[in-house]
């Protein structure tokens, strides 16, 4: 539970970040707190009913209790808004909670800055991620970041069939299928011998039983047929797996992860674009006057999030305090603005901050 | 003093587990006619009450019930963070049952739950909706596919005849309980090969949240004596 005192010290620090945001140019939006639930299980998929609040509506239906607003100012953007534009916007989000963990409140406060048609990708991340920092720098926090975009380029980049560059795609944000997927086709998991022997069958739909359901039989036979060529794939190659791990394990000061990056690039040429696009960013944080010595760059970072990012990716964090959720994040998801843009993209980067944890960290608590 | 035992209030679940019960030497019985939902036992400090199987996990939750019988995948499915607030003291031997994944037999590209998470891709992207999957088993089922990274599927909630909804077309594949498997093969389905959700069978459970002063303790070490339970 928390305090009033708390709530009132949470609610102050909110204002006075989202003042500092709209003295940088954003403009305050407001977003319903009932959310259509149907727009973000499709975008999140089922594992969004374990996140967040579902209620009914008599009228329309299932409703979520917004898990963050980054999913209503997009839609709100895209359906009315010109380019470019920077949103910040103020209020509670809830998350559901399995764990009676008071580090882990199912309703808490949001402040966030969102930044579309930033016509200089580089430039448009670092404005993101500086504007949230500046409005924390008294707090000293450890700074940490990351790029999707490198990990899915690491991945296209792969001699391998288009097929699997698609699975894993699929997968970079689950970890653990990512990892399953990668063994498999290194050929390190074999074919199972009932699998060989149904690709064998001349016709292996013979005593499949009845045809029920939605999926047809052009469907399973579609599938049966990349099942045979999956099996005539070359295993990928070991130095492209070491590459991957190299790759998804890098942890270290930027300047010298992007030393590495470098390095690794010598014998991938297809992370090269992805190297150039970081090494941009990095010079534009700099140019905002950040020193990104003291930010470390991590392979994996935002890996795990339910989040729809897919380039940079940052995190702030209390070094003291190693046990609190980070106190702000952010990325850019440009993919984002395809799936809610009906075919239309703007580029777009943004951030939150959670004045819960600031206030925290000033009260000393 | 007396402990509160929840038990099943009818069927073969309440003969079983009142015969569990008797095996031990606590005789457990109705009490008053067959419509009347009242319990009686010779054995001093339990106090049985009849209780619907599926709300069982509730009152256990709630502290209502020191002790109480029901499928351990009730437990798992309606009681968030189980382990924290119920514990099995035994598992009993009856009422065994399967939580699985099934889809049509007919799909012979999917045995496993890595086919399925593929069929699902590709279903999302022939269909422009998720792969459907129905079930009354939400948090298994979600935990399960979760932990084991199936993505695109939606869950549809089916509370009876889950097995006939593939026909139907309102679900294209279920996550359904079967003791023998029967019934999902006379509707066309099959079992994937990693499908096993959960193995479940009726269980004793202790509520963590109720009552347990010393008195309590006390006749809970009795009856595990007399039950012939491990000691903690």
């Amino acid at each position: 539970m928390t305090l009033p005192a708390q709530k009132s010290a949470a609610k102050a620090e909110a204002q006075r970040l989202l003042a500092h945001l709209r003295a940088l140019g954003a403009e305050e939006v407001e977003a319903a707190i009932l959310q259509p639930a149907e727009e973000l299980l499709d975008l999140y998929g089922e594992d969004i009913r374990a996140r967040a609040f579902v209620t009914q509506d008599p009228l329309r239906g299932e409703m979520m209790l917004r898990p963050d607003f980054t999913v209503p100012v997009v839609r709100m953007h895209m359906e009315a808004g010109l380019d470019p534009a920077r949103y910040a916007y103020a209020g509670e989000v809830f998350r559901r909670q399995e764990a009676d963990d008071p580090l882990r409140p199912s309703e808490f406060l949001q402040v966030g800055f969102e930044l579309f048609g930033g016509r200089d990708p580089a430039d448009a991340d670092a404005e993101v991620f500086v504007s949230l920092a500046s409005a924390l720098s008294d707090l000293h926090l450890r700074a940490a970041m990351g790029d999707i975009g490198l990990i899915l380029a690491a991945v296209d980049g792969l001699s391998t069939t288009p097929m699997r560059k698609a699975a894993l795609r699929r997968h970079v944000w689950r970890p653990r299928r990512f990892r399953a997927l990668l063994d498999r086709f290194a050929g390190r998991i074999p074919v199972s011998e009932e699998r060989a022997a149904l690709l064998a069958l001349a016709d292996p739909l013979a005593d499949a039983g009845p045809e029920i359901g939605v999926r047809t039989r052009a469907e399973i036979e579609a599938r049966l047929q990349q099942l045979r060529d999956e099996a005539l794939a070359p295993p990928l190659p070991g130095e492209e797996l070491a590459l991957i791990d190299a790759l998804l394990s890098l942890a270290a000061p930027v300047p010298s992860a992007l030393d590495t990056l470098r390095t690794l690039e010598q014998d991938a040429p297809g992370i090269g674009p992805a190297i150039y696009r970081l090494e941009r960013r990095v010079e534009a944080l700099e140019r905002r006057g950040i020193d990104l010595a003291d930010v470390t760059f991590e392979g994996s970072f935002g890996r795990t999030t339910l989040e729809y990012y897919d380039g940079f990716v940052f995190g702030l964090f209390a070094a003291a305090r190693p046990e609190l959720p980070p106190v702000a994040t952010g990325g850019r998801y440009d993919a984002l603005t395809r799936v809610l843009g009906q075919g239309r993209v703007v580029p777009a980067v943004g951030g939150v901050i959670r004045p819960e944890l600031v206030a925290q960290l000033r009260g000393g608590a | 003093m007396t402990l509160r035992l929840g038990l099943p209030s009818k069927g073969r679940l309440m003969e079983d587990a009142f015969g569990w019960f008797a095996a031990r030497g606590v005789t457990l019985g109705r009490s008053g006619s067959d419509r009347e939902y009242a319990a009686q036992s010779d054995w001093d400090g339990l106090e049985p009450v009849l209780l619907s199987a599926g709300e069982i996990p509730r009152e256990l939750e709630a502290g209502r019930i020191h002790l109480g019988v029901t499928g351990s995948d009730l437990v798992r499915e309606k009681v968030a963070r189980w382990e924290d607030r119920v514990e099995e003291l035994a598992p009993m031997g009856f009422g065994a049952a399967d939580v699985v994944i099934a889809v049509p037999r007919f799909w012979v590209d999917v045995e496993t739950l890595d086919d399925l998470d593929a069929a699902c891709a590709t279903f999302r992207r022939n269909h422009g909706h998720r792969l459907r999957i129905a079930t009354k088993y939400h948090r298994l089922t979600r935990d399960f596919l979760r932990q084991h990274g199936v993505a695109d599927y939606l869950l549809v909630d089916s509370q009876g005849a889950t097995e006939g909804v593939v026909r139907g077309e309102t679900a294209e594949a279920i996550s359904d309980i079967t003791s023998t498997g029967e019934t999902l093969r006379a509707n066309g389905l099959k079992v994937l090969a990693d499908g096993v959700i959960h193995q479940s069978q009726a269980t004793l459970f202790l509520s963590r949240l109720a009552l347990w002063n010393d008195t309590e303790q006390k006749t809970l070490l009795r009856l595990r004596e007399q039950l012939r339970l491990p000691p903690k």
